[in-house]
């Protein structure tokens, strides 16, 4: 991989006081800048604890952190907390304060002027999709659950963190709401391009958010890290298989669209028999394309263009054949990697 | 301290539980407490007034009423003595905030979070003794005097605001420290941001409850010379004078009555908004 990472845990481990074996023991692992990695795993695994271990909110037991190729691990946790964003599940908004102070909080203590931090409130509103005006001024108990969760997001982006650490930050909302978070969580990271860890215990979010997901087994144990489509092309061992769950392989349908396909051409006489045929667009993905098959009870289903005019079929070969390819990489990956170490 | 957390939880729901149905009927609580501040001053007028009729009524300053002249001449006894009772009340009261306050900071936080306990035990014996019993150890330690009078009131009345500046501060989210650490507040900060202003609702009842004790308890304070309203009912007491005893009893209530609704206001008007 290019450049160095932009996180880095160097052997860490975390004992509890008082706790019979350790909580994370000699996780390494590197975080690329921009991208999202998603921490995924049982509860009780540890990614809260190797969130918290990032920005210093517990001490390490034993190992070094790098941040930008810096050691970490023994400069002041105030000042490193003010650089790194943090998103906990709670949310934990200040009820005392405005919208307006709670997303000032990082900038107030950087002693930004006035005039600066009000700007930067506004700004930060806007980006989470909140009007200033409507909200600055509201305390967070007249927010509903998904707009306090925005509020916590812009708050940990006060002060322009290239790096931002989200524990579980969709998580006690209704699954309407998680998925437009989620949506547009993602257009704002396509603009923000920060380096963010994201804690989440559900397979689908993890596939969903992350750029790569460490799927972590007891004591923050990495049983394999990779991107969404290697992971579930490929689950290297029983436990990930098992934590991925039924229909990995659909999932894995999700990652191909149906444009980049080498479709079929559409056959007048043979496809046009008259029985319903269900069309998708080009930029569907092959999960959409079988769903349609599935749909209409059909082995294929008609792509058209803009003007609904057919421009080729796709079929279920093509989707074994996707689904074949991407293991095939998967696994010349791994025997790669294999045979390097 | 299971029970720390009940005050300001209840606190939040009710917050909430407002803000989605504005329209819902107040229950006779709300109705209560929303009277209550135009209330308390309505009745403390009307009890001063009865008390100014009264003492118009028993003709002090004349010859024919020696003894209860004397007893409730305002120059000389009724203003001096309030004024003695106020002064020991706002000492104790102020000093008890001075201590019991930053103590109980102190005892909510990492290593003395473990005599806790222990603290609050002694807290406990302070207030668990007879008050009588408390000024008389403090006049034989200390010998007669309003300072005496002072320091045995702050051992009396430092168990409320001890306790619920504890309560207070361990009734504040963890989530809400755990987002202000997150965020790179130094413990000061966190302190000083977020514990202390949401606990402020329920130390300043507590402070409330000292002061209306220490009011009530500056009453004993002649019994060590140390003045106060107290002579005037026992000058009643002892001239068997029952109007002499009335004044004073009255007196002491309505000042009693007018902190404590201070008290309310001060609740009322320091609570943080958004709560
Ligand atoms: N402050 C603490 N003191 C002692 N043990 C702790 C502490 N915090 C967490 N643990 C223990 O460490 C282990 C890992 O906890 P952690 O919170 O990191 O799990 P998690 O993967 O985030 O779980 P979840 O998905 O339920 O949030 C658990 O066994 C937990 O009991
Ligand atoms: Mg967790």
């Amino acid at each position: 991989m290019a450049g160095e990472p932009k996180i880095r845990l160097d052997h860490v481990s975390k004992i509890y006081q008082g706790a019979e074996g350790p909580a994370v023991a000699e996780l390494t692992l590197d975080i690329d800048p921009g991208e999202i990695l998603v921490l995924v795993g049982p509860s009780g695994c540890g990614k809260s604890t190797t969130l918290r271990l990032i920005n210093r909110m517990i001490e390490p037991t034993s190992g070094r952190i790098y941040l930008d190729g810096d050691d970490v691990t023994d400069v002041n946790p105030d000042q490193l907390r003010r650089r790194i964003g943090y998103v906990i599940q709670q949310i934990g908004l200040f009820p005392h304060q405005t919208i307006a102070e709670n997303v000032a909080t990082v900038p107030k203590m950087l002693r930004w002027d006035r005039k600066r931090i009000s700007t930067r409130v506004d700004e930060l509103l806007e980006l989470v999709g909140l009007d200033p005006r409507v909200y600055r001024d509201r305390y967070p108990k007249e927010l509903s659950g998904g707009q306090a969760q925005r509020v916590g997001v812009a708050r940990a982006l006060g002060a322009d963190p290239s790096i931002m650490l989200m524990d579980e930050p969709f998580g006690a909302i209704d699954p309407i709401t998680r998925e437009s978070l989620q949506n547009e969580f993602l257009r704002l990271q396509e603009e923000l391009r920060k380096t963010i860890v994201f804690v989440t215990h559900d397979i689908d979010e993890a596939i969903k958010m992350g750029d790569r997901i460490a799927i972590l087994g007891e004591q923050s144990v990495v049983h394999q890290a990779d991107t969404p489509e290697r992971i579930l092309a490929y689950p290297v061992d029983d436990f990930v298989r098992s934590f991925i769950g039924a229909g990995t392989a659909m999932k894995g349908l999700a990652f191909e669209r149906v444009g980049d396909l080498d479709l079929a051409p559409f056959d007048e006489g043979r496809n046009g028999d008259g029985k319903p045929v269900g069309t998708i667009t080009a930029d569907a993905t092959l999960f959409e394309a079988l769903e349609e098959m599935l749909r209409t009870a059909d082995g294929k289903t008609v792509v058209v263009d803009e003007s609904g005019r057919p421009a080729g079929v796709v079929e279920l070969s093509h989707l074994s054949d996707a689904l074949r390819t991407a293991q095939d990489e998967a696994r010349r990956h791994y025997d790669e990697l294999g045979a390097a170490s | 301290m299971s029970e720390a957390v009940t005050p300001l939880t209840a606190r939040w729901r009710h917050g909430r539980k407002h803000s989605v149905s504005t329209v819902a009927m107040p229950t006779g609580a709300q109705l209560w407490h929303r009277y209550s501040l135009v209330l308390a001053p309505a009745f403390i007028a009307g009890l001063g007034l009865v008390l100014w009729y009264y003492y118009n009524s028993l003709g002090v300053g004349t010859i024919a009423q020696i003894q209860v002249s004397s007893a409730l001449d305002w120059e000389t006894k009724l203003k001096p003595q309030l004024i003695q009772h106020l002064t020991i009340a706002a000492w104790s009261t102020l000093l008890v905030i001075l201590v019991a306050v930053p103590l109980g900071v102190l005892l909510t936080r990492g290593g003395p979070r473990r005599i806790a306990p222990a603290v609050l035990a002694v807290a406990n014996s302070g207030q668990a003794l007879p008050a009588y019993g408390l000024l008389i150890i403090f006049l034989a330690a200390m010998g007669q005097g309003g300072r005496t009078v002072v320091v045995a009131l702050v051992v009396y009345a430092i168990l409320p605001v001890l306790r619920n500046t504890m309560v207070g501060l361990d009734g504040v989210d963890r989530s809400m420290l755990e987002a202000g650490r997150g965020m790179g507040m130094t413990r000061m900060q966190t302190l000083l941001r977020i514990e202390l202003p949401l606990a402020v609702p329920v130390i300043v009842a507590g402070i409330r409850t000292a002061m209306v004790l220490n009011i009530g308890m500056a009453t004993l304070a002649f019994l060590i010379g140390g003045g106060g309203l107290g002579i005037t009912i026992s000058s009643g007491l002892k001239l068997n004078q029952d109007a002499v005893l009335l004044v004073g009893a009255i007196t002491v209530a309505l000042v009693a009555l007018t902190f404590d609704w201070f008290g309310a206001l001060a609740e009322r008007f320091l609570h943080p908004r958004g709560l």
